[in-house]
């Protein structure tokens, strides 16, 4: 029989050989073979989906991957077609991308950056998936990319507001098809300035991380613009559900507006829980007292029930849009699901199609090939006018809507209307402001 | 002064739901000796009971209404409920209101019936296993639960509003010779401590008053000399089980206006009153409603922008930090019996 005789030097070494293997890349096998990482070679080409399939944003999740199905549907030449029909670009045929059947596998973000690079790293090795795609959430988002980054694929983000995304963390793999902050903040001081008045005093309350503080930005700079005085700026953990002993001192401050800029399950409980110590039923500096939402999400309103009923705020997009793609995307949608699509899946589903548009009038899946071909690329016919997808920081420049909490809905789905499609040339920034390379275009290979 | 008088009564109606949750969790470790961590489940059982009355209220036919176009284009179809066509519109838009307060009546039954599976089907099993095997099965069995309920109710908060007659907030300012607006309350969250406090005290009534919590006390000072005497503790023990689950189920029932429930909410408070029930002395029972408020009100202090300002995040931690600071200096809690959790 044998003994086995430990010695720390055997131990230290041991592990420090055992470390160094596994933070090398494990990326390069399905890389090798064709230039670029997961080449499709057969008749298939795979797409990873990557959402929050559960924690807190299970819902919206699932609105994107019901988006990507019908995408994938579409793309194969199955439905209606959808925004196929009125995509200024005519290069998909219906026939798959460059004539290979489109399939997909789909990976749980759990709305946690390490949850979600593991599945997207896991879709890239195993599945051989060529693109990465979807997501709830701004710190998820600027992970998957920077992962996207180092595998050599593409990333299209799906919903993510921060600006850090194609702002400070951009990268040359990555493109965003959703508005941001900055965008926000410039669709919503003037329609606050012409409903409320350019005298008026603000106190924010804002998630404590990365999305919270550039949206208590944009909104602080632009409304300060317009002559509004922020009293008061507090942050409130992402964990916090009870928001009450922020709430209650916010009129004592003197503030006649309390601007939420929260999110999801936080949005939700600060709106519930402001309206419940009767915020809007007060009169404060001779004023009505007001309340924003910077970002509005129809599945969000819907948990704030009729709390937001007048309440302002911004959106990517609505289903009630009028514009040919617009219908044409609820009609599809609706007919296979039964509801209305919200502004997640729509976003998902462009992204889905503008890649897969890319890499049709490219030629290939090399995403070199594809981030060229949607580099500066302008197009039409996906619901939001005319878009440019900019080449300095893969952001997409099109319309911001501003939208009220409906006062009567008439359904769980009628709960936003539209009070104005605040134009391109208002939103537009100079890429620069927020810092940040792009950098060079990873093939992988 | 008036933000010190705001942040107490901010710290009542949370103390009040950590003191309801700290008060069942305590029950269950005094009779049975069980560390329940399925009690936050509970509570957010609780909350969709409300939740799930308040559909059923709002169970509906439809009618076709050409008037009006859904979001394809078709003729809209209009929900109406079927108390309008029992009771009348005006009648029946009264019962939906109010359908957070009638559901104390629906979830008592409910949440008396859960906890009694949950201790026969499961718990008991688990009597003589160590501590860790029982916060490993409740543990578990929270995560089921709470599964269960987002695959059926989804993963979005569900508003579940007060009785509108309860909306808007009371001024103490003025009451108390302030400016208006500067100590406000909202209604929903007074009737939360009332409740809370009727609650806690039909509980102490019934065990101090009752010839069953005599019984149950007894059993709690020395269960086998109770046994010896030929009275079947075991039954009253359940019983007590349920107890505390329809009381975690009713300070779920009434906080669902305060935050839209979802499938979460328990685990947010199960660390909470865990901690709570540590402070207060484990198996005290007006240790853990003692600690449920000085805890509330002091994570409510600790989230002022003044100390937040001096100590950033220390309302994330306050409540821990008393807990240590307890445990180190008096390691059997505020209320605790002299021996207990000492060594």
């Amino acid at each position: 029989m044998s003994k086995m005789t430990l010695s720390r030097r055997g131990v230290l070494t041991t592990g420090a050989a055992a470390g160094a293997g596994l933070a090398l890349p494990t990326y390069l096998p399905a890389a090798s073979h064709a230039g670029f990482t997961n080449a499709p070679t057969g008749s298939t080409v795979t797409l990873g989906f990557n959402v929050p399939q559960t924690g807190p944003y299970a819902d919206e999740g699932a609105d994107e991957l019901r988006a990507y199905e019908l995408a994938v549907e579409h793309l194969n030449g199955g439905g209606d077609g959808g925004l196929m029909n009125t995509f200024s670009s005519k290069a998909l045929q219906g026939n798959g991308i460059l004539g290979k059947k489109v399939e997909y596998v789909t990976g749980d973000t759990q709305t946690k950056s390490d949850a979600a690079r593991a599945s997207a790293r896991s879709m890239i090795e195993k599945d051989g998936a060529v693109m990465i795609t979807g997501g709830s959430s701004s710190g998820v988002a600027v992970a998957v990319q920077a992962l996207c980054q180092e595998a050599g694929v593409i990333f299209m983000a799906g919903l993510t507001h921060s600006n850090d995304t194609t702002g400070k963390d951009k990268k040359a793999n990555g493109f965003r098809h959703f508005f941001n902050s900055y965008m926000s903040g410039a669709a919503l001081a003037p329609i606050l300035g012409a409903n409320y008045g350019t005298d008026r005093k603000a106190y924010h309350l804002t998630a404590d991380y990365n999305w919270g503080y550039t949206t208590e930005e944009a909104v602080r700079t632009s409304t300060e613009a317009i002559g509004w005085e922020t009293v008061a700026a507090v942050k409130t953990p992402l964990t916090q559900t009870d928001f009450s002993s922020y709430i209650a001192p916010v009129l004592q401050s003197g503030a006649d507006v309390l601007v939420l800029n929260h999110y999801g399950g936080n949005m939700v409980n600060s709106l519930t829980n402001a309206v419940q110590f009767g915020l809007r039923d007060k009169l404060v500096n001779n004023k009505n007292f007001e309340i924003v939402v910077p970002l509005y999400s129809r599945l969000m309103a819907k948990g704030a029930g009729a709390n937001v009923k007048g309440i302002f705020g911004s959106t990517n997009w609505h289903w009630s849009l009028q514009d040919e793609g617009s219908k044409a995307f609820v009609q599809s949608f609706g007919t296979k699901y039964g509801f209305p699509p919200s502004q997640a899946a729509h976003t998902c589903y462009v992204q889905a199609m503008l890649y897969a548009d890319a890499v049709e009038r490219a030629g290939s899946f090399n995403p070199c090939a594809v981030a060229e071909a949607l580099e500066d690329f302008e197009f039409d016919g996906m619901g939001n006018g005319p878009t440019l997808y900019r080449a300095e920081d893969h952001q997409c420049f099109k319309d911001v809507l501003v939208v009220k909490g409906k006062e009567n809905p008439t359904s769980d789905f009628d709960l936003l209307e539209i009070v104005e499609v605040t134009p391109t040339s208002q939103v537009t920034y100079d890429a620069s402001i927020f810092g940040g390379e792009l950098g060079t275009c990873n093939p992988g290979a | 002064m008036e933000a010190i008088i705001l942040q107490v009564l901010n710290g009542l109606d949370k103390g009040s739901a950590y003191a309801l949750i700290a008060l069942g969790l305590t029950l269950i470790f005094g009779t049975l000796g069980v560390v329940n961590f399925a009690h936050g489940a509970l509570f957010m059982i609780g909350a969709f009971c409300a939740v799930t009355l308040s559909r059923i209220l709002t169970l509906s036919h439809t009618i076709v209404d050409e008037t009006q176009k859904d979001f394809l284009g078709n003729p809209l179809k209009v929900e109406v409920p079927y108390v309008y066509d029992w009771f009348g519109q005006a009648t029946g838009d009264v019962i939906i209101d109010w359908a957070v307060p009638l559901s104390i009546l629906f979830a008592i039954p409910v949440m008396v019936a859960i906890g009694v599976l949950m201790e026969r089907g499961l718990i008991k099993h688990f009597y003589k296993r160590p501590h860790a095997d029982q916060i490993l099965v409740t543990f578990g069995l929270a995560i089921v639960l709470q599964e269960i309920i987002k695959y059926y109710y989804g993963a979005n908060p569900i508003p579940t509003p007060a009785p509108s007659a309860f909306v808007g907030s009371f001024d103490f300012g003025t009451m108390l010779g302030f400016e208006a607006n500067q100590i406000i309350y909202p209604y929903w969250r007074i009737i939360y401590f009332a409740f809370a406090a009727i609650i806690i005290g039909a509980v102490f009534a019934f065990l101090q008053f009752t010839t069953f919590g005599m019984v149950v006390r007894a059993g709690m000072a020395d269960r086998e000399t109770v046994q010896l005497l030929g009275i079947n503790i075991d039954k009253r023990f359940t019983l007590m089980f349920g107890i505390a689950a329809a009381v975690a189920g009713l300070a779920g029932v009434m906080y669902t206006p305060i935050n839209s429930p979802n499938y979460h909410m328990g685990m947010d408070f199960l660390v909470l009153s865990f901690v709570v029930v540590v402070v207060g002395g484990m198996g005290s029972l007006p240790g853990a409603v003692l600690a449920g408020f000085v805890l509330g009100i002091l994570e409510s202090f600790a989230s002022m922008r003044e100390v937040l300002a001096i100590l950033p995040g220390l309302n994330q931690i306050i409540i821990y930090l008393v807990a240590i600071i307890i445990l180190l200096t008096r390691p059997r809690g505020l209320m605790g019996r002299k021996g207990v959790m000492e060594d």
